[in-house]
């Protein structure tokens, strides 16, 4: 089925090339790191995780997201996302990928990441990390490539692809789950610490992934034959509700925290809200991200409730303003704002570097390269069934 | 018989994936078991079941004091300076009261105390949020107490320097050969890519050697087995007052500060 | 052929790639260790940690038993097949694999230069011994990049 990625449109190639340049650069500026050293980032002895690993965490939600189509459907005979599942299974197939690859340009000695194979450690969360990151790979991209390979055979999905599909339930929640864990385990950080990290990370997966999803369903009605939501079916909108309450629980569990550190005035507690909210030692480059997501949020949240949500233009727009939200919260503040202040009561700011930001946009490139070959064999399969 | 190319992908897929597999768990055990064999410990090592050490407050007026002690322990184990905070690689250093232990700010305490240098190094603690966090055991206890580092496994994730809620660790985020003043050849520099921190002198316990920062304190690092209730250590943290750093956390640190005492308040 | 031109101009490309190490090699090789064979005669008071055969076909698991023993066990001394203790070291071994050490009071540091003669123009005359037959095989470890060179020399 792939040969159906090789035949399209001039624009699907100029796109395609638009992407093989991105990836080209970021390559380069790969090779650059590699032979120097991660001190090409703006990363430092202080803030030693940043825009790498919080593009990894962001893109864990958006990978366990195919979860919410997935359920309805297979598990409640939820017939209206028929059309919508193998789009949300290859999305995730697409986040995963560009997940595992945060990981290695990250890692100081990616020549040496087996050893976490080699040597496991059953108490180390990154141990379980990779562990269900590769298997939810590996259950998307089966369950997607067959269930697809059989409708266009137009013969029934073989019998033992249900049970990867009941698995790949609860391994959605464990994934993302096992991402929180990673943060919400470690002693020293108290802007991490918390038990409700888990809770907050899957509730914004479930705002931001689905709407990443339809966002990318309403360009595909644009630029192909094939229709993932016709008319009458209503199954954006049955996503929309649930991105909806997502959203505002998320927002609420935010609120809770906020909360928490602030009610209870307890300066380690304070410090980090304070860095992201207002600055720090008069540190503030964190302030204006943190009020634009919380902006992009309400406004997201209102944009949904109200009947704008039916509106052809604003439906797009809530559905950014909520992405985007999620996008600055978990890919830029949460995981630099773990390290202010330091062990040391200082803050020490992080800024990413342009080498670095050109990785980033190649690692970004690659996942919607992917995605772009994906989708063309998912909608081409679909046009050519519609024939 | 017959096979279809479909049957042959799989059967070769099989075959393929039960001999890397099979091959991955024996490796790691064809090297354990073969470290087994003819090796010991040498008669000069210096042994303990809890390496413990106490700083002497008293001893560490001015910065000159901490000077030497930081010095020896940059000398032999080659640690760059890098001449920045980012890229900054530092095993022992020091810091004021405030900052080294929770909860530290008090207006009111006396300015001699407020500048007094606090000597911070990884405090090998006896429950370790590092050797937790590490996915390879690249930062492993030690049945000594030592927490150390094996460069050869670590893969340079951080995850530990998240972990360590004293911020001990240091990452290798460039080349450190062309900033070390004087290589010392007889210890490994590091290579880029992996973290390190103090090991408590682990390469000199094993020729019988005390750890460089206490022989070059004077008396100011007192270092010993907190195990043996005939030790220095022993005597002095069960006897006086001493303070830990971040012990609500519940690490337990083994680096203890002998703060109690007439000289200062 | 359907689509002819591509597929024949993409296989071409193919090959190309295919054998790159091939042409870009051709006609350069690294100096090898001459005359192997002559060194492993060594003088009876110079033996290495095991007998040069052994040491020929496994130095490298042994090397890797020494890390494993002294890095991770807390085991620094290594006692081998004839009753010799030696400490698990790399400098163990530095002390006579390597011309400018003071340590080296073997003076065995090449053995292909010693035998053979710096004159040999096939004889690879770098006296970190290590790389003189790696550089050859092309199987690089990478041991240098932390441990001091032989000699005590740095980059």
């Amino acid at each position: 089925m792939l040969e159906k990625a090789l035949t399209g449109s001039k624009k699907y190639w100029a796109w395609i090339i638009f992407l093989l340049i991105v990836i080209a650069v970021g390559f380069m500026a790969y090779l650059r790191q590699f032979s120097y050293g991660l001190g090409l980032t703006g990363m430092s002895r202080d803030v030693s995780w940043g825009l790498y690993i919080a593009q990894f965490t962001f893109l864990v939600g958006v990978a366990a997201s195919a979860v919410m189509l997935v359920t309805p459907y297979y598990l409640h005979d939820f017939k209206k996302f028929g059309k919508m599942v193998i789009f949300g299974e290859f999305l995730a197939v697409s986040a995963v990928i560009m997940c595992i690859l945060f990981i290695f340009v990250d890692v100081g000695q990616p020549m040496r990441i087996l050893n976490v194979l080699l040597y496991p450690q059953l108490h180390s969360v990154m141990f379980y990390d990779m562990c269900v990151l590769c298997g939810y790979l590996a259950i998307n991209i089966v369950v997607g490539w067959t269930s697809l390979g059989a409708e266009r055979k137009g013969i029934p999905t073989p019998k033992w692809v249900k049970p990867l599909i009941y698995l790949s339930v609860p391994w959605a929640f464990s994934i993302h789950t096992v991402t929180a864990f990673l943060y919400a385990g470690l002693p020293g950080r108290h802007f991490w610490l918390t038990a409700i990290m888990a809770a907050r990370f899957l509730a914004s997966a479930f705002a931001a992934g689905p709407s990443l999803l339809i966002v990318l369903l309403l360009i595909v009605r644009k630029v192909s034959d094939f229709d993932p939501d016709p008319p009458g079916v209503g199954a954006i909108q049955s996503l929309v509700k649930i991105i909806r309450y997502a959203m505002i629980a998320n927002v609420f569990f935010y609120i809770c925290e906020v909360f928490t550190a602030f009610y209870s005035s307890i300066p380690d507690e304070m410090a980090a809200f304070k860095y992201v909210f207002v600055g720090l030692d008069g540190h503030t480059s964190l302030v204006p991200f943190m009020w634009t997501a919380t902006f992009l949020a309400f406004l997201g949240i209102a944009l949904l409730v109200f009947p704008t949500r039916k509106n052809k233009v604003l439906l797009p727009i809530a559905l950014l303003s909520i992405f985007f939200a999620n996008w600055i919260d978990k890919g830029v503040v949460l995981i630099i704002a773990g390290f202010v202040p330091n062990s040391f009561d200082r803050v020490t700011e992080y800024f990413p570097t342009s080498n670095e930001i050109s990785i980033v946009l190649g690692v970004y490139a690659i996942g919607f390269l992917l995605l772009t070959v994906l989708y063309k064999v998912a909608i081409s399969v679909r046009e050519e069934k519609a024939q | 018989m017959s096979i279809n190319r479909r049957q042959f992908l799989k059967r070769a897929g099989i075959v393929t994936a039960l001999g890397i597999g099979g091959s991955i768990g024996l490796h790691g055990k064809i090297v354990e078991a073969a470290a087994e064999a003819g090796y010991k410990t040498s008669s000069q090592a210096l042994n303990a079941k809890h390496w413990a050490m106490v700083v002497d407050m008293s001893k560490f007026k001015s910065e000159d004091d901490f000077k030497k002690v930081a010095q020896s322990c940059v000398n032999i184990h080659n640690i760059p300076d890098f001449g920045n905070p980012k890229d900054e690689i530092k095993w022992i250093w020091e810091d004021d009261y405030e900052h080294t232990f929770s909860g530290g700010d008090n207006e009111y305490l006396t300015d001699s105390f407020k500048e007094l240098p606090f000597v911070v190094m990884c405090n090998h603690c006896e429950n370790p949020p590092c050797v937790k966090a590490c996915p390879t055991g690249a930062t492993f206890k030690k049945p000594d107490g030592i927490v150390d580092m094996d460069y050869h496994r670590c893969i340079g994730c951080r995850f530990c320097m998240g972990a360590c809620p004293f911020g001990a660790r240091s990452f290798n985020y460039r080349d450190p050969r062309p900033f070390i003043k004087q290589i010392n050849p007889d210890f490994p520099t590091r290579t880029p890519g992996v973290v390190e921190k103090c090991t408590f002198c682990v390469e000199r316990l094993a020729v019988g050697q005390m750890p460089a920062c206490v022989e070059a304190s004077n008396g100011g690092l007192i270092f010993g087995d907190l195990d043996d209730p005939k030790s220095e250590v022993r005597k002095i943290v069960s006897t006086k007052y001493t303070i830990r750093r971040k012990t609500d956390l519940g690490t337990q640190p083994s680096v203890y500060y002998l703060v109690g005492g007439g000289d200062h308040a | 052929m359907y689509k002819g031109g591509k597929i024949i101009a993409s296989l071409i490309i193919f090959v190309a790639f295919l054998t790159f190490p091939f042409f870009y090699n051709m006609g350069k090789a690294n100096a090898g260790p001459e005359n192997l064979a002559a060194n492993t005669k060594i003088t009876a008071n110079t033996q290495c940690v095991e007998p040069a055969s052994y040491m020929l076909a496994n130095h490298m698991q042994l090397l890797n038993q020494w890390r494993q023993a002294y890095v991770r066990d807390g085991l620094t001394e290594y006692t081998n097949s004839q009753g010799q203790t030696f400490k698990d070291n790399l400098n163990t071994c530095i002390q006579c694999h390597s011309t400018g050490a003071v340590s080296n009071t073997v003076g065995l540091s090449n053995p292909a230069v010693k035998n053979v003669g710096v004159s040999s123009s096939a004889v690879n005359t770098s006296d970190q011994f290590c790389v003189s037959c790696h550089n050859y095989a092309s199987v690089e470890p990478t041991c240098w990049s932390c441990h001091s060179e032989p000699g005590g020399a740095t980059k």
